[in-house]
């Protein structure tokens, strides 16, 4: 035991003695969760309008007054032929044209009809669609409240609540998935990493000659980054509740119990990628494209998994994140225990034995 | 000149002797390509519904047929409880619960307004919000529907009529896939280059063979160059493989001028590639580089606006894309390949990506020491 314990406070002195890779440790979560909570959201805000009002009258005037009093857009300049548009494209100077007609007012006064057109850089698509929408709602509540403001007859309202998040916060989105990201990174890479390196130096061998046994090495190596992985779990949720104001509504025991059980799967994981590669680079890279890129698309972190086609339905069944952030979302949303999360702490649970199998049968006591 | 040419020489012939970095660099782009664009969609479907009638009416099952028609929605069937719904709702069974009140129809009849309940899922919130806008949509359609079938007025009552016409530009089938990719192929080239660079740099450190190329007599400025020219090469072999790839398979439109292209990437890459020379020259392992390149890289990323638009942006974050390379490189290629745009409105990212590569890559010669 007091051999076993010498030997973690080495592993500790290892990662101490390293301010740089700690301090980023550390601040990883904290800058990544400031930046999903208030750069990467999929609201628009100030979108760039260009006006093409060939009518001039008080009608048009009053209209594009109202877009622009919506908040969501920007007036960047009138144009005086259909031709710029393109240019003013191109050069990334607006994302919506909206164009009046000629005689705009007249129309309405004599035809009851009138048509109006938007025209959007739909480069990007889904922007596209949400400022045209933008500005269609806006000009069509300003028509309804100058037909007099009624409400049509005979007509179904639905009425909508948003159940677990009533403000559609998209911080509520990030939080579990961060923590899967943050867990995986730290626990799987960084042990994949510490093992390979002492591989590649050559310092294995002196481990394995001495009386530790092997089990204990696997363990003295992973037992920091428990450590450490857990302080960064528990910032995420710290940060994610004082400054984003996310709830826990359920047991708050129950969810850190399932960050431990997802943490001894990652750290088995980044033993069974250590015991596969020969040198950090291959392990690195190893866990970069097998574990990074597919838990930060495949897990529904930030792309939902209904919408991706069956086979990458099939491989996201096989990250391990994916299941954890069903259990996190149900704990700490919608405040849901076992009765609910059952079936995905099975599956993480079945993971980790497979995984921790995997690493015992793999790892060599013997250098060639 | 040939000092150079010498030490290009034997950097190619370690890279490529590597065996993992012929699939590195054939095998990683084509499967991020494939699956990155088909995983990152925004697109709706499949939104999954429960209904909860209490009104059985037929009213109420008319409006759950036009849901049922709707291509959008997949009504999974009538529950009798509410309770019994909002289980589902937890257990993630369905993403929206369609209530109807026991009186839907009476008040329908009676007093020309009746209410429904909608209760969405909204863990992700741009998720629940297209939902509801679907929604609503489909019951749009159903009031124009009833109010044009039993009093025969028209559609939108007797208001002045109002048509708005839309257009779609570059994209009139609004395909998401082509803006995707074009964000992949900057993901592709940076990861790939920024951190083999970084890395094989920092390994010769580690390994100690940097301290034999320090005791030869080349300059410091031969050393990064030839540590940067193969990985640029490496880097544009990529964006033509993605660009292949894009245009084989997702019929990505290549509306502006390869050159250009290829000559903003050249000045992007060695922006990024300094970048990764930089960290490596102030990194002393592997691992300690890995992460300080995985920080600057993720987060470069998110802010660059490859998934979200980075001009909706709060303003310090906008400042802060002012150093951010992959922001430029981002909205140029984008611009050029998606709309055609010319050097004239690329200019100001390519002068800036320009200068931004010269003070990196002299940043990173004066910061590598010959004596440690």
């Amino acid at each position: 035991m007091k051999r076993f314990r010498g030997f973690v406070i080495k592993e500790f002195r290892h990662i101490f003695r390293d301010p740089r890779t700690l301090a980023i440790l550390f601040g990883l979560p904290v800058v990544m969760i400031i930046l999903f909570g208030y750069v990467v959201s999929n609201e628009l805000k100030n979108i760039k309008l260009v006006v093409y009002d060939q009518s001039e009258d008080p009608v048009s005037r009053e209209l594009t007054d109202k877009v622009l009093a919506s908040g969501y857009f920007v007036h960047v300049a009138d144009i005086t032929s259909e031709k710029q548009i393109d240019e003013i494209f191109k050069a990334q100077q607006a994302k919506l044209v909206l164009i009046f007609d000629r005689d705009f007012e007249q129309q309405i006064m004599n035809e009851g009809t009138v048509s109006l057109r938007l025209v959007a850089d739909a480069a990007d698509a889904n922007s596209a669609i949400l400022a045209v929408n933008y500005a269609q709602a806006i000009i069509a509540d300003h028509f309804r409240r100058q037909g007099g403001g009624v409400e049509l007859p005979w007509q179904v309202n639905g009425r909508s609540r948003m159940v677990f998040n009533p403000e559609l916060r998209g911080v509520y989105m990030f939080v579990p998935g961060l923590m899967a990201l943050i867990l995986m990174l730290i626990s799987a890479l960084m042990t994949s990493v510490t093992i390979t390196r002492e591989k590649e130096f050559g310092t294995m061998e002196p481990l394995l000659a001495s009386p530790l046994k092997p089990r204990e090495i696997i363990l003295g190596k992973v037992a920091p980054y428990v450590v450490l992985s857990f302080v960064n779990a528990i910032t995420i949720v710290v940060l994610g509740v004082l400054i984003f104001r996310v709830p826990i509504i359920g047991s708050i025991t129950l969810l850190l119990l399932e960050c431990l059980l997802f943490i001894t799967l990652a750290l088995s994981l980044g033993v069974f990628i250590s015991s596969a590669a020969k040198t950090q680079q291959m392990a690195m890279i190893l866990s970069m494209i097998g574990l990074m890129l597919p838990t930060i698309l495949l897990s529904g972190f930030i792309f939902p998994i209904d919408n991706m086609p069956v086979v990458l339905q099939w491989f996201s069944a096989i990250m391990p994140a994916r299941w954890f952030i069903v259990i996190v979302k149900d704990i700490m949303l919608k405040g849901t225990g076992m009765p609910f999360i059952w079936k995905e702490t099975l599956i993480l649970v079945g993971m980790t034995l497979f995984f921790i199998m995997m690493a015992v049968r793999k790892f060599k006591t013997r250098l060639e | 000149m040939r000092v150079l040419i010498t030490l290009l020489r034997k950097e190619f012939l370690q890279i490529f002797r590597n065996r993992m970095m012929l699939p590195i660099i054939f095998v990683v782009p084509v499967i991020q390509m494939v699956v990155l664009v088909y995983a990152a969609s925004l697109e709706m479907k499949n939104i999954e519904m429960v209904v909860v009638d209490d009104s059985h009416s037929d009213a109420s099952w008319r409006l759950i047929s036009h849901f049922e028609g709707s291509a959008y929605f997949q009504v999974k069937g009538s529950l009798l409880s509410f309770i019994k719904a909002e289980d589902m709702l937890l257990s993630d069974g369905a993403d929206v619960i369609l209530h109807f009140p026991a009186d839907f129809e009476e008040q329908l009849i009676n007093t020309g307004a009746t209410d429904l309940q909608l209760a969405v899922n909204a863990i992700n919130a741009t998720e629940a919000g297209l939902i509801n806008a679907y929604c609503n949509q489909v019951i749009n359609d159903y009031n124009q529907q009833i109010r044009s079938e039993w009093f025969g007025m028209d559609a939108t009552g007797r208001m002045a009529q109002m048509e708005i016409s839309t257009a779609y530009w570059y994209n009139p089938l609004l395909d998401y896939k082509i803006y995707m990719l074009s964000g992949i192929l900057v993901i592709v080239v940076t990861l790939i280059g920024m951190f083999l660079t970084a890395l094989n740099l920092v390994r010769e450190k580690e390994l100690g063979t940097a301290e034999q190329m320090n005791v030869t007599p080349m300059k410091k400025f031969h050393f990064i160059l030839a540590k940067l020219l193969p990985f640029l090469l490496i880097g544009l072999f990529e964006l033509t493989l993605g660009l292949l790839i894009g245009r084989l398979l997702f019929d990505l439109p290549i509306r502006g001028s390869l050159f250009l292209l290829f000559g903003m990437a050249t000045a992007f890459l060695v922006v990024a590639l300094g970048i990764g020379l930089l960290l490596s020259t102030i990194s002393n392992t592997q691992q300690q580089m890995m992460f300080v390149a995985f920080f600057f890289f993720i987060t470069f990323i998110l802010m660059s606006g490859v998934f979200t638009p980075a001009e909706s942006m709060p303003e310090w974050a906008r400042k802060i894309n002012l150093v951010n390379p992959l922001a430029y490189f981002m909205k140029a290629i984008r611009m050029i390949l998606l709309k055609g745009s010319s050097f004239h409105d690329v200019a100001r990212e390519f002068y800036s990506l320009l200068v931004y590569g010269t003070l990196v890559l002299s940043l990173a010669i004066f910061n590598y020491r010959k004596t440690s």
